[in-house]
């Protein structure tokens, strides 16, 4: 939390200290694998697909560490990650890790790790990851960096963690340097899906943690689903229309939502418009919101601040409207059109629906 | 009953500024907030007092100047304020962070009774990194409940608490023992106004101001700077990519902008064109 406040350019900040002996047995990359209700959730996958790079560019293994009690669905986590990258699959088996609980599965990771000792622990940005990430860097008293956007290693071998910071207005690279692992969470999506290669196989080691109910104090008493029905899925939609301030009232974000259904996409909107009450916040885009890869992005009067940027830059293409041409977003979009999206919209709903008509005519 | 609610005083987001040239933050003049998500959680914790009994302190780690968030803490409701504030915790990240308020929570304990829960935020708008409040529990050997959006039942007799937790795809039930550490979800209520009485009561209210030394600290290589293992190495500013946005023509009528922007769009990505056709071709 303190971490953005750190001076940027601290005494610290180019001694490189030599590791402690004792940390110097720590090697390979580690993906802290999340599954619930027998799903692996996909930024796993993605983490795996980085871990591969970080792996291969330290010449060290990528190890994927699955928890749970459902013998075939951690067989098929395990194949499933070979298949995105890992060497080797770490599976704990359990009753008592049957569902996430921070109490068992903090206990189980710290274990792995001071049994195995990886030099990189990644995890995802999610509720779980980040309860239990928080929880396995202060027990092992480790560096921790959340939801970085970018990982590298460096020339010295050591992992640069690059985030956002200062609310998003700045980007920032962190360092674990005398400490192991480098633990880092990524929100997901934010790193691209690898490719799977069907039939890729690997390792497994087993471990039996042997958890005693008895003495875990907290309980799962129930677990109530969510009604999908009118649930956003930004993440995953292939064409997103998001608006900004520059739509000026909340009546005008109709205009997004209007230009969304003709093209069967989903719509969002900048930070500010959340904290106007214009949207809700799962529709919120950017860093503190949902981080999206679509094909298509189209933000209309969206200026593009760097904590806007990193939650859309995984588009393919972006076509920015914006009325300032010096605004950040023509930085990073791939189209631009310096115009008033309030009444650029209208007329860009209405050519795409007579451009669809016809062809639903046509066919 | 004792609660904690740990606080931070964060610039507001909105009006923080970066200089165009040098990529250093503009903090002159950005006015300080409480970090909004604490909010949620300071408000539970006075719900949580007004239905049983018992008081709320509200502790925040920060210079001097935080002494302002804890005096609107205390317009709010809540009963007790601590400042945690020392040079040697400058540069904290969330290790030592946790670290230093454990240690105040522990002194809060010998001073003023063991926390049965203590409360954090979900994050802070600063940092955004959601750890500081898992490391305190850690720290503290307190069960630890993050996102939760709903505390169903509270008995503070038996030592029980039963929760909500936002999680992938759905809400966990949860049944645990106290004591606890929350950190509450966004939106989870709505925090009080502070009367004008409550106000004028906390502009004259005892913060209590406490250093490393106070609160017990004697390993100052645990705090700030050499107390954290992580590096800040480099603060910069992103890159325009090689390219910058391929400008449209935007002379003449919206309809011909419009028209040109999806020929440009379709040109560039013909599998969206295929796409958008072939669900315009589907059945209603």
């Amino acid at each position: 939390m303190a971490e953005d406040t750190k001076p940027a350019a601290s005494s610290r900040a180019n001694t490189k200290k030599e590791l402690p002996e004792h940390f110097k047995a720590y090697k390979h990359v580690w993906v802290a694998v999340e599954i619930e209700h027998g799903q692996v959730h996909s930024v796993s996958y993605e983490l795996l697909g980085e871990g591969r790079k970080l792996a291969d560019k330290r010449g060290v293994e990528l190890a994927a560490v699955v928890m749970g009690d459902d013998r075939a669905a951690l067989d098929a986590a395990a194949a499933a990650c070979f298949e995105y990258g890992a060497d080797l699959v770490y599976i704990a088996q359990d009753p008592a890790l049957a569902h996430y609980r921070n109490e068992t599965s903090c206990e189980v990771m710290t274990h792995l790790v001071n049994t195995y000792k990886p030099e990189i622990l990644l995890l995802g940005a999610t509720n779980l990851g980040r309860d239990l990430a928080g929880s396995v860097a202060t027990t092992l008293a480790t560096g921790l960096t959340a939801d970085c956007t970018e990982l590298a290693i460096d020339d010295e071998g050591s992992l640069a963690a690059t985030r956002p910071t200062f609310g998003g207005s700045l980007l920032c690279t962190i360092y674990t340097l005398n400490f192991r692992p480098q633990m880092a969470t990524v929100r997901p999506r934010v790193m691209p899906m690898p490719e799977r290669q069907v039939g890729r196989t690997g390792r497994i080691i087993e471990y039996a943690p042997a958890i005693v109910e008895a003495d875990i104090i907290t309980k799962v008493l129930d677990f109530i689903a969510d009604r999908d029905s009118n649930k956003a899925n930004l993440p995953y939609a292939d064409i997103v229309v998001a608006g900004g301030l520059g739509l000026r009232s909340a009546e005008n974000f109709q205009l997004v939502k209007a230009l969304a259904e003709v093209l069967g996409a989903e719509y969002g909107g900048s930070r500010p418009l959340v904290q106007k009450g214009w949207i809700t916040a799962d529709r919120q885009i950017g860093q503190t919101g949902k981080t999206i890869r679509p094909k298509l992005y189209i933000a209309a009067g969206i200026s593009g601040a760097i904590q806007h940027r990193v939650g859309v830059e995984g588009a393919d293409v972006i076509l920015a409207i914006n009325t300032d041409p010096n605004a950040p977003i023509f930085d990073f979009a791939q189209l631009g059109i310096v115009a008033d999206a309030v009444t650029l919209l209208p007329a860009l709903t209405e050519a795409f629906a007579s451009r669809l008509r016809v062809n639903r005519l046509a066919s | 009953m004792h609660i904690v609610v740990c606080i931070k005083q964060v610039p507001d987001s909105a009006q923080i500024r970066v200089h165009p040239v040098h990529n250093t933050i503009m903090r002159q003049g950005v006015p300080t907030i409480i970090n909004p998500y604490d909010l949620f959680a300071l408000e539970e914790a006075l719900r949580l007092r007004d239905k049983f009994g018992g008081e709320v302190t509200a502790l925040c780690m920060g210079p001097m100047t935080a002494e302002d968030s804890l005096r609107k803490a205390l317009t709010f409701g809540a009963d007790r304020a601590v400042l945690l504030s020392d040079r040697y915790f400058a540069g904290s990240d969330t290790l030592a962070t946790s670290y230093a308020l454990s240690m105040a929570l522990e002194h809060i304990g010998r001073e003023f009774g063991v926390p049965d829960i203590v409360f954090t935020g979900k994050q802070t708008i600063d940092g955004d990194t959601a750890q500081v409040g898992p490391g305190i529990a850690k720290r503290l050997k307190y069960n630890q409940l993050t996102y939760i959006s709903k505390i169903t039942e509270a008995d503070f007799e038996a030592g029980t608490i039963r929760v909500e937790r936002r999680a992938e795809g759905g809400v966990q039930v949860l049944e645990t023992k106290l004591p606890v550490l929350i950190t509450m979800l966004e939106a989870t209520n709505e925090m009080r106004r502070g009367s004008i009485e409550s106000a004028l009561a906390a502009a004259k209210a005892k913060v209590h101001v406490w250093n490393a030394a106070a609160v017990g600290i004697e390993d100052l290589t645990k705090c700030g700077l050499r107390g954290s293992p992580t590096i800040v190495k480099k603060v910069f500013a992103p890159g325009a990519r090689s390219e910058k946005a391929a400008q449209l023509p935007v002379d003449g009528a919206p309809e011909a902008i419009a028209q040109a922007a999806i020929d440009a769009i379709f040109a560039r990505m013909p599998g969206i064109e295929t796409q958008l056709f072939e669900m315009a071709a589907q059945p209603y």
